[in-house]
């Protein structure tokens, strides 16, 4: 068995055994993103030196009789946190200049726990888009297809663990960033309950709707991570303080009299290709499982889309304010005066998507539309809350398609925002309404993987987590590698 | 007619916006240190630079302030209130927005009352009091075509305290003023410093005919910084105002500027030209919630607040509201009488004490520029002046003397006296001998007064004073002189 094909704990079980060392790991995971990263773009920054120090540590700990589940584990995080004296980008040609002097709680986390970062992946720009085209360091590849994309905006991150050239990378989800990339590319990826994971060091898009979580190849891999990662932070005031339940150990709770409920609004509209029969034989597996199969109705959830695009753009309209070329960030050549550095120094660092939602953010909180969209908004998002609400009343979690359709061609859709934007159409209630999501592979359209999505109630990670463990044990969907990377 | 009124005819509205700096250690949003005068941007962390992924974290401090505030006025303490984004493009403000309180403030419907100068009582209503961060600071001098900017301010907590448009003149306005300036140091919120800017105020100015249905268009003033300033920008603002209407004008919705040097006020921009500031609640911060619990416990700290403390000085020392007034005025000089007061002997010497310590300590503590906490008399020292009066060991009039010294040589009151001879003679032959001696040098104005030139009695008083260097007790003095110039 090669290295990279292994899960995180399989991973974890042979540093334990002392098969390879930490160092070992890295090592291999650095020659195969020296190997693979150029075709992929999904790496925008590799920081090797910085993997084999944390990989010694790692030795060293273990030496030391001090190493944890995840000592010397390798890992990517998306180019959203901040890295402290490690570039942090976010995908913008505004960052591209850009070093913390501060790691992000996440970050802080996850090396605190022994893990080896190998580098910052690829992203939307500043987490806005769902193909990973809006990028200032251009699109990333798909690894089943380098023709398609491998969605966003956590695409680097997606692609890195689809091609193994990371065992698990870092995420976020705004409206389905995390969710749709895993599904476009066939691995696990979970957004947890807003609120679970501090957000700390985290570049803000959308702060009501952002939410860290984490891609890996299976449910158990994510399980080990979101231990880590998850708690209270007294430097974030919307993180929670409650107690984080042990996930690994609750991995394996059975599946039997576990209501799941069918979102009908989720099979409302088209499904392309396989998706839709895909997305039911899955259904049916958990109905084979043990699950008891509701049909559950969210009236309200079409109205996500609309409500979600005044939200958050209305957000990531103040929250960009502070790149103005004054403290940090992109600054224009010779300003001749503060208005010209502002409209410079903006007009050249953000892209064209970025832009769009500042000016739609801008509209929507302006005197005299205030009202009409943004108050409106915040109405839709309590009905949207409370569809979930009354629905998990009655069923445990609720079960669905992650996107629409496959992966698309790179292209396909940039010219089109509205199209673009209809991609998040399954992913973004869970945003709205807070409550943690995941998506898992549940099998390929032609060459392509499709993933199922699964949502629980707030604070519901533990279950979501172990139905998507239980689907994989009788499943291979998220053990497969694109060829060229196997 | 009104007596308020500066031009006939016209009614003036004023509703005054204070900007009270919290006196928390750190900043409302970041650990940062709110200490006035550092080395620029020494106190300014990775949140108040608004650096990526920062995130504010609410100072319950400030929380406690503002709900201090709001009891102290009879206001309501909001159970839940917002923080909102005011949001607008400027170097000192990091973030390009503000974090301020918009839709629900955490103190709302409030009232402190004034006195007039002709001692009636007038309630001024506090709509409501709301806490926001300030911003940083531009510095443009001193830097080649260039503009720094120091952002130890930016974070640091400020109450906003909006007035109803009660105020009818700048006498109002400025006892309004001052009423929250002695009421936010009482309360210990705010160190009042209008220099260093911890303590500041905007006003809106209207004016309209008497008996007009609605307000008049107002201005509001920015930033003026002493309350002889803004009283001066007020009625500077008010005549220009009135000129305007007068002449077939109209007065523009603006925001004006005082300048100082020329007593002006001028356009800094009009209400077109206002910033739309697109407030939406704070997603990053939760709503500010305040527990019953809470506001009992705050309320049990409430020191005795100014109009208290005036009313028990009226009744238990027999001062006029005035004098009452005066010392209230602030906690310091209020606990200084007390002291005074208390190691002099009570009630007895309690106008006497008043007399002193709103008359020479004040004059002096203001002089100087003191605190009164470091003032070169202290209240026992005082009181220990005011007993050699009682005891008439030295006149009213020497004990002036004596004060100067004891201020300016930090020196006890009997030390001074017993070191300048100053002791009042109070022996009668000792003052019989000085006038025996004065009436025999003046033998011309004896043979006048006793002819019935009545007046020339005051010339045998200074006289007879003088040959005793002042020391003598000018009752005994008076006294003794009229028996013998009167026995023939």
């Amino acid at each position: 068995m090669t290295l990279h094909t292994r899960s995180v704990a399989e991973l974890a079980a042979g540093l334990a055994r002392k098969e390879y060392s930490a160092v070992e790991l890295a090592q291999h995971f650095l020659s195969r993103i020296e190997r693979s990263n150029d075709a992929l773009n999904a790496f925008v920054t590799v920081t090797p030196d910085r993997a084999l120090a944390d990989a010694r540590a790692a030795d060293e700990a273990r030496a030391a009789g001090r190493a944890g589940p995840l000592t010397g584990v390798p890992l990517a995080h998306k180019d959203i946190f901040c890295t402290d004296g490690v570039r942090t980008a976010c995908g913008s040609k505004m960052l591209d200049n850009f070093v913390a002097p501060y790691d992000a709680t996440v970050v802080e986390r996850l090396h605190a726990a022994g893990t080896v970062m190998l580098g910052k992946t690829n992203m939307d720009e500043f987490a806005m888009g769902s193909s990973n085209e809006t990028s200032w360091y251009g699109p990333v590849k798909n690894p089943w297809d380098l023709r398609k994309v491998p969605g966003g905006s956590s695409g680097g991150s997606a692609a890195v663990v689809a091609a193994r050239l990371a065992p698990v990378a870092t995420g976020t989800d705004t409206g389905g960033s995390i969710r749709q990339p895993a599904a476009l590319v066939g691995i696990s990826g979970i957004k947890p309950t807003y609120g679970r994971v501090s957000r700390y060091g985290m570049i803000a898009f959308a702060s009501s709707l952002d939410q860290a979580g984490i891609m890996a190849p299976s449910a158990e891999d994510c399980a080990l991570f979101l231990a880590a990662m998850a708690g209270f932070d007294p430097r974030d005031s919307t993180s929670v303080d409650r107690p984080v339940p042990d996930y690994v150990a609750e991995l394996d709770a059975p599946l039997a009299g576990v209501r799941i409920g069918v979102l009908k609004e989720f099979f409302a509209h088209g499904l392309e290709g396989e998706t839709g029969a895909l997305v039911q034989a899955a259904i049916d597996q958990y109905r084979a499982l043990g699950a008891r199969i509701v049909e559950v109705s969210c009236p309200n959830l079409p109205l996500s889309v609309p409500t979600y695009y005044v939200v958050a753009p209305a957000e990531c309209s103040s929250n960009l304010s502070r790149f103005d070329g004054v403290r940090f960030g992109h600054r224009c050549k010779d300003p001749r005066d503060l208005m010209d550095l502002y409209k410079r120094s903006r007009g050249e660092g953000f892209g064209a998507e970025v832009k769009r939602r500042i000016m739609t953010g801008t509209y929507v909180l302006s005197a005299g539309y205030y009202d009409a969209y943004y108050l409106k908004a915040q109405k839709c998002r309590s009905l949207i809350s409370a569809d979930f609400k009354a629905a998990f009343e009655q069923v445990d979690l609720l079960i669905g398609p992650t996107s629409p359709s496959p992966a698309f061609n790179i292209g396909a859709k940039v010219d089109d925002p509205i199209t673009m934007y209809l991609n998040d159409i399954y992913t973004i209630g869970a945003n709205l309404a807070g409550l943690p999501a995941m998506s898992i592979p549940c099998g390929f359209d032609g060459a392509l993987p499709v993933g199922l999505q699964l949502i629980g109630p707030h604070f519901g990670e533990s279950r979501l987590l172990a139905a998507a463990h239980a689907y994989q044990r009788h499943t291979d969907f998220h053990r497969r590698v694109p060829a060229a990377y196997a | 007619m009104n007596q308020n009124t500066l031009q006939e005819g016209w009614e003036v509205v004023i509703g005054l916006e204070i900007h009270a700096q919290l006196a928390t250690r750190s900043k409302i949003f970041s650990g940062s240190a709110t200490a006035y005068g550092a080395a620029p941007n020494s106190q300014a962390s990775l949140v108040d630079l608004g650096y990526p992924g920062m995130l504010p974290v609410l100072n319950r401090e400030a929380v406690r302030m503002a709900v201090k505030f709001g009891l102290a006025t009879g206001s309501t303490v909001a159970a839940r209130s917002f923080f909102a984004r005011k949001n607008y493009f400027y170097p000192d403000l990091p973030k390009g927005y503000q974090i301020s309180q918009y839709e629900r403030p955490i103190v709302e419907d409030g009232s402190l009352e004034i006195m007039l100068e002709d001692g009636t009582k007038k309630t001024i209503g506090i709509t409501r009091a709301h806490l926001e961060e300030d911003a940083g600071k531009s510095l443009h001098e001193g830097l080649a075509n260039a503009s720094g900017i120091d952002l130890n301010r930016a974070g640091t907590p400020l109450l906003e305290i909006v007035s109803e448009p009660d105020l009818r003149s700048a006498k109002e306005a400025i006892a309004y003023l001052k009423k929250v300036h002695t009421l936010v140091r009482y309360l210990e919120i705010c160190d009042g410093n209008m220099q260093e800017g911890s303590f500041r105020c905007d006003a809106n100015v209207s004016v309209r005919r008497f008996g007009a249905p609605k307000f008049g268009t107002r201005c509001e003033i920015k930033n003026v910084n002493s309350f002889r300033y803004v009283e001066k920008a007020i009625n500077y603002e008010v005549v220009r105002q009135i000129d305007v209407l007068e002449g077939g004008g109209t007065i523009r919705q603006e925001t004006r500027l005082y300048d100082s040097t020329k007593d002006e006020t001028r356009s800094m921009r009009s209400k077109e030209e206002a910033n739309d500031y697109r407030y939406f609640p704070d997603p990053d911060l939760l709503p500010v919630t305040v527990e019953t619990a809470f506001i009992d416990a705050v309320r049990a700290t409430l020191p005795e607040l100014p109009d208290e403390k005036a009313a028990r000085f009226v009744a238990d020392y027999g001062l006029s509201a005035y004098d009452a007034g005066v010392l209230t005025s602030s906690r310091e000089l209020a606990d200084y009488y007390e002291a005074v007061v208390a190691v002099a002997g009570g009630p007895a010497c309690a106008k006497l004490a008043a007399n002193w310590v709103t008359g020479d300590f004040s004059g002096a503590v203001n002089r100087d520029g003191v605190e009164i906490a470091d003032a070169n008399v202290p209240a026992a020292a005082l009181a220990g002046l005011l007993g050699r009066i009682q005891d008439e060991t030295i006149s009213g009039k020497i004990a002036k003397d004596v004060f100067e010294i004891m201020w300016a040589e930090r020196a006890l009151a009997d030390a001074v006296i017993e070191a300048k001879g100053l002791k009042q003679i109070t022996d009668t032959g000792a003052i019989e001998s000085a006038i025996d001696a004065v009436m025999a040098a003046n033998p011309k104005q004896l043979a006048e007064y006793r002819s019935g030139k009545d007046r020339l009695f005051g010339f045998f008083v200074g006289q007879s004073m003088k040959a005793t260097q002042g020391k003598a007790n000018p009752a005994q003095l008076n006294e003794l002189l009229k028996k013998k110039l009167d026995a023939t």
